[in-house]
C-alpha cells in the first residue's frame, strides 16, 4: 500500500488532484481511497487531500498520519508548515516550485523533486496568472516521479473528470509528465 | 461499470439505480451532496423523478409520505440535527408503513457544534421502528440502498441506510456501478397494495381507538421480525446476480477465535485489518461488524458469540446514563445463554475522533489483560 499526502491552498484544486490521480489508478485496475481533510475549507487556507492505493482491498478506515511520499501544490507551505509531518524515511517530496530540489533544505532521509507546474498551467492557460490552476499539471509529474500509472490512463482521467478545458489541462499533464 | 465515487454519490447512484419517484429533501452537512447529485439528475432528465424543495427536514419527510402514499417509491437524506427535525414524521411513516428509504450520514449532534461523525444521531431514532443498516464501504452504500428498497416495500417498513460523514461521506473509492437492466430485474416497480388516489378512495392515519392501537403496533412488530430472514435472502439473491452478498453482519475470522471485536461502521473495517495484525502476532482475534442494527440480528450474533471467550464491542455513541448502544444490544443477545463471553464495552470516537489501528490494540490489550471489565465503560483516547 502507497499512501500520499497532497498540500495546497483552500481554491487550487488539490481536492481535484487527488480524485484525478485515483481515477487514473483505478483504471488499472487499483483499489484507491482518497479524502480531502475532514472538516470545512477556506480559500487560501492550508488544505489537505489523501490518497491510498493498492493492488487489494483497502479496509483501513482511518486517516493517513505516516504518508510514503507529499506532494506539495503550493510552495509558499513549505516555509508555514512542516509538510513533512510523519513523512517516513525514505519518502519523496514532491514539490510545484521554479527552484531545483537542492535549494530546498530537509534532511537527508527525504528525497526531493520539483516541477515548475504553476509556469506550465500558466502557459497552457489554466486559470489566471494570480491563481493558476495546477492541479493536472502537478498530478503528470506525480505519476511519473512515482510510476503510479502510465501517462495514458492519466490523460484518459482528466478526459473524463475535468470539467473544463480538458485539452489543455491533458497537454498540461503530458508537459509535466515529461519535465518530471 | 467502475467508478470512483463518494459515499454520498454513492447514496444517489442508488436511489437512481432503485429508480426513485420522489426525493425530497433538505440540505446539511456532510449529507449536502447526496441531493444535489440527484437534483442534476433530475434536471438532465437521467432520473425520472420529481424533486421537491422544502424549507425544512420535518417537511422533506413529510413530502416523502404523501409521495409514499399515493404509490411513489421515496427517498431522502439528511444528518444529525436534520434527523432530529424529522423525528415525528420517523413514526409518522413507520406506523403508517409507508416504505421509505432514507440516507443518514452519521454525524455528531451539537451542541458542541460538529460536522464530523458518530452515530447518535441514528441511534437517537433506534425506536422510530425503522430499519437500520450502518454500512462500511460505498460500494456497500450503493448496493444497500437498493436492497433497502426490497426488504421495506415488501414488509411495509422504511429503511435508513447509513454511512459515516467524511469516512465515506467525502471519501472517494472504486464502485462498481451495477447495470439499470440487472437493476429492474432485482427491484421491480413498487406496488403498494393501498394508495392515496382520487379513483379509490381512502383514508390514511385516522383516529385509531383503543381497541384497535394495540393491534396496529403488534403487526408492526410481528413484520419486524421477519426483516431478518428476509436481508438474508434478498443478500442472497442480490450475490447470484452482482456477485456480493449483503448480510445481517460480516464475520471475519470470529470461528475458534479467543477475542472478537464487534464493530460498525467505517471503524468495523479498520478492525478486520487490526485482526489480521493481531493473528501475525499469535492472537487469535476476530471481528463481527453489524451491518443490521434494528433489527438486531439476535440469532447471528448468539450463534456466533456464544463460543468466544472474550467480546470487545466498540462503539461511537453513548445511551447517557447507560453505555454504548451496540453494547447493550449484544448483552442482550447474550442474556440467558449458558455459555457466555465475557463481554467488555468501549467507547471512541465520538464526534469524529479517528479510530485507528492503535485505538484497537489499546482495546485488544484491556479485554486480553482483564477476565472481566472493571468498568461498565472503558473511553478510548479520553484526554485527561
Amino acid at each position: 500500500m502507497i499512501e500520499i499526502r497532497f498540500h495546497g491552498r483552500g481554491g487550487q484544486g488539490t481536492v481535484v488532484a487527488s480524485k484525478i490521480l485515483a481515477d487514473a489508478l483505478a483504471k488499472e485496475g487499483n483499489y484507491v481511497q482518497a479524502y480531502p481533510e475532514f472538516g470545512v475549507e477556506r480559500r487560501g487556507a492550508p488544505v489537505f487531500a489523501f490518497i491510498r492505493v493498492d493492488n487489494k482491498p483497502i479496509y483501513d478506515k482511518s486517516r493517513i498520519y505516516t504518508p510514503d511520499h507529499v506532494v506539495v501544490v503550493d510552495p509558499t507551505l513549505v516555509e508555514a508548515i512542516d509538510i513533512t509531518d510523519g513523512l517516513k524515511d525514505g519518502g519523496y517530496i514532491i514539490i510545484n516550485s521554479p527552484k531545483k530540489p537542492e535549494e530546498f533544505k530537509f534532511p537527508d532521509k527525504f528525497r526531493v523533486f520539483t516541477i515548475d507546474a504553476t509556469d506550465i498551467a500558466v502557459r497552457h492557460q489554466l486559470g489566471t496568472l494570480a491563481a493558476p490552476i495546477v492541479n493536472t499539471a502537478i498530478v503528470g509529474a506525480v505519476v511519473k516521479i512515482l510510476k503510479l500509472t502510465k501517462l495514458e490512463s492519466l490523460i484518459e482521467a482528466i478526459r473524463e473528470g475535468v470539467p473544463l478545458k480538458q485539452e489543455e489541462n491533458v497537454q498540461a499533464a503530458i508537459e509535466a509528465y515529461e519535465k518530471a | 461499470m467502475k467508478k470512483v465515487i463518494m459515499g454520498n454519490h454513492a447514496l444517489s447512484y442508488g436511489a437512481m439505480l432503485s429508480r426513485t419517484q420522489v426525493i425530497a429533501a433538505y440540505p446539511i452537512t456532510p449529507q449536502t451532496q447526496v441531493v444535489e447529485l440527484l437534483s442534476e439528475m433530475c434536471a438532465d432528465g437521467t432520473l425520472d423523478a420529481k424533486f421537491i424543495k422544502v424549507e425544512s427536514e420535518h417537511s422533506a419527510m413529510a413530502a416523502c409520505l404523501g409521495a409514499s402514499m399515493a404509490g411513489a417509491r421515496t427517498f431522502t437524506a439528511t444528518s444529525a440535527q436534520g434527523l432530529a427535525l424529522m423525528h415525528e414524521m420517523l413514526h409518522w411513516a413507520s406506523g403508517g408503513r409507508m416504505p421509505v428509504v432514507l440516507g443518514d450520514i452519521n454525524r455528531a449532534m451539537a451542541p458542541g457544534w460538529s460536522i464530523w461523525t458518530d452515530q447518535n444521531d441514528s441511534l437517537s431514532q433506534r425506536d422510530t421502528g425503522w430499519i437500520q443498516f450502518y454500512c462500511s464501504s460505498n460500494q456497500e452504500v450503493l448496493d444497500t440502498v437498493i436492497q433497502a428498497y426490497k426488504v421495506s416495500e415488501k414488509l411495509m417498513i422504511p429503511s435508513m441506510v447509513i454511512l459515516d460523514a467524511f469516512a465515506l461521506s467525502h471519501t472517494y473509492e472504486v464502485v462498481e456501478i451495477p447495470e439499470q437492466e440487472k437493476v429492474d430485474a432485482y427491484l421491480p416497480p413498487f406496488n403498494p397494495p393501498y394508495r392515496l388516489t382520487p379513483d379509490d378512495p381512502h383514508a390514511f392515519g385516522g383516529l385509531t381507538a383503543p381497541d384497535h392501537y394495540l393491534e396496529l403496533r403488534y403487526k408492526l412488530q410481528k413484520d419486524m421480525e421477519k426483516v431478518p430472514a428476509l436481508v438474508e435472502e434478498t443478500g442472497r439473491e442480490y450475490e447470484k446476480m452482482f456477485g456480493r452478498y449483503l448480510g445481517q453482519v460480516d464475520d471475519y475470522l470470529c470461528d475458534g477465535a479467543e477475542l472478537v471485536f464487534v464493530t460498525s461502521g467505517t471503524a468495523g473495517l479498520t478492525a478486520r485489518v487490526v485482526v489480521d495484525e493481531l493473528r501475525a502476532q499469535g492472537i487469535k482475534a476476530g471481528n463481527l461488524r453489524i451491518k443490521l442494527f434494528r433489527p438486531f440480528p439476535f440469532e447471528q450474533v448468539r450463534s456466533i458469540l456464544s463460543r468466544i471467550p472474550k467480546v470487545a464491542v466498540l462503539d461511537r455513541n453513548i445511551s447517557y446514563g447507560h453505555h454504548g448502544v451496540f453494547y447493550q444490544e449484544v448483552k442482550s443477545a447474550m442474556y440467558g445463554l449458558p455459555s457466555q463471553p465475557a463481554i467488555f464495552g468501549f467507547i471512541a470516537g465520538l464526534g469524529g475522533r479517528d479510530i485507528t489501528r492503535d485505538s484497537y490494540k489499546e482495546i485488544a490489550d484491556y479485554t486480553l489483560k482483564h477476565d472481566r471489565p472493571e468498568e461498565e465503560i472503558v473511553w478510548i483516547g479520553v484526554k485527561q
